[in-house]
């Protein structure tokens, strides 16, 4: 019996179904979880997901190529999900042209200020220069900051949770720094909470702003 | 569906081909997103085809970040030896971002030409 299910492992940890079906099942139960907290940024499915299988992975002593060997099929959807992006970008951007001016000003500074600032830190606790690289784009959506991260010479995994960790101290922190600040215009709150931590503080700042309107599906996360 | 996925591989090929032939440091899908964008900025939107598709697509979008996410589990060692300047840098940066965009925003608003509008 034993035999025949180490034969029946041997198997599995060859072929990429495994590595497929495993990645489907973390992210559905730790979406599910995410869910059950009423979408509560601190329960991130990605973050979950991820956990178990690094657990998992290593508990079986499985190498993360053998597991990416099955998983690649996920991971190149990313590709053409990136691409269309630009349908959300679309949308948002006509909405977003009648204040112009404070949201390219706001961009700017921000997206500025995002980079410099997680570099600058970094250096200045000694940090390693490819972990310098893999923050600099930590404010973007994940897709993109990992792309990014690759092009620069940064490690787009160690980019991806940067990613979600900012989005998550936005999604959480935001209001009590925007609270101080005395600051009340929705339309600010929002855009700044999306320069600083993209679409994880967004998601959750429409549901501290306006509970009554349905939540904006917006992927980016 | 299969037309309006065939179109995103085409704008990603686009932008892979364009990117790395001219050694632009920008990733090829980003660039194959703002193709797209302009296009739909040219056409007036997107047809109905695409934009099912995409949605789609983009629902699950976190989904998608799984098995790159996961690769982090080779670098645990790099978070063990430097969690304090990634935290450190992660917190700093999120506060300064806000600040700053948010009193950006505040002082554009407030400019003469825009005031008609802000309200």
């Amino acid at each position: 019996m034993t035999q025949e299910i180490s034969q029946i492992w041997v198997y599995l940890s060859a072929s990429p179904l495994l590595g497929l079906t495993v990645t489907l099942l973390a992210y559905q139960g730790a979406f599910a979880i995410y869910q059950r907290t009423g979408n509560n940024p601190l329960a991130n499915p990605v973050l979950i997901a991820v956990s178990v299988l690094v657990l998992f992975l290593t508990l079986t002593g499985t190498t993360y190529e053998t597991y990416f060997a099955g998983a690649q099929f996920v991971h190149f959807l990313l590709g053409p999900a990136t691409v269309a992006l630009a349908i959300p970008l679309y949308t948002q951007f006509r909405r977003v042209r009648s204040m112009l001016l404070p949201v390219v000003a706001g961009l700017l500074a921000g997206s500025l200020t995002a980079i410099v600032s997680a570099v600058l830190v970094a250096r200045l606790l000694g940090a390693s220069t490819s972990t310098q690289l893999s923050l600099a784009p930590k404010s973007v959506t994940t897709p993109i900051a990992m792309g990014i991260a690759e092009r620069i010479g940064g490690i787009p995994s160690l980019t991806a949770v940067l990613v979600i960790v900012t989005g998550i101290l936005g999604a959480v922190g935001a209001r009590y720094v925007f609270d101080a600040m005395k600051l009340r215009d929705p339309a600010i709150r929002g855009f700044a909470i999306g320069i600083a931590s993209h679409g994880i503080g967004t998601a959750r700042a429409f549901r501290s702003t306006n509970r009554a309107a349905p939540l904006p599906r917006w992927p980016w996360a | 569906m299969l037309s309006a996925l065939t179109q995103l591989l085409i704008f990603q090929l686009a932008g892979e081909v364009i990117a790395r032939g001219l050694a632009l440091p920008i990733p090829g899908p980003v660039l194959g997103m703002l193709f797209l964008f302009v296009a739909l900025l040219i056409k007036g939107g997107p047809g109905e085809n695409l934009q099912t598709t995409s949605q789609n697509l983009l629902q699950h979008l976190s989904l998608l970040f799984v098995p790159a996410g996961t690769g982090i589990m080779v670098h645990l060692h790099r978070v063990s030896d430097e969690w304090l300047p990634l935290l450190a840098s992660l917190l700093v940066s999120t506060l300064a971002t806000l600040i700053v965009t948010a009193l950006v925003m505040k002082l554009c608003q407030r400019s003469p030409a825009a005031s008609g509008e802000a309200s």
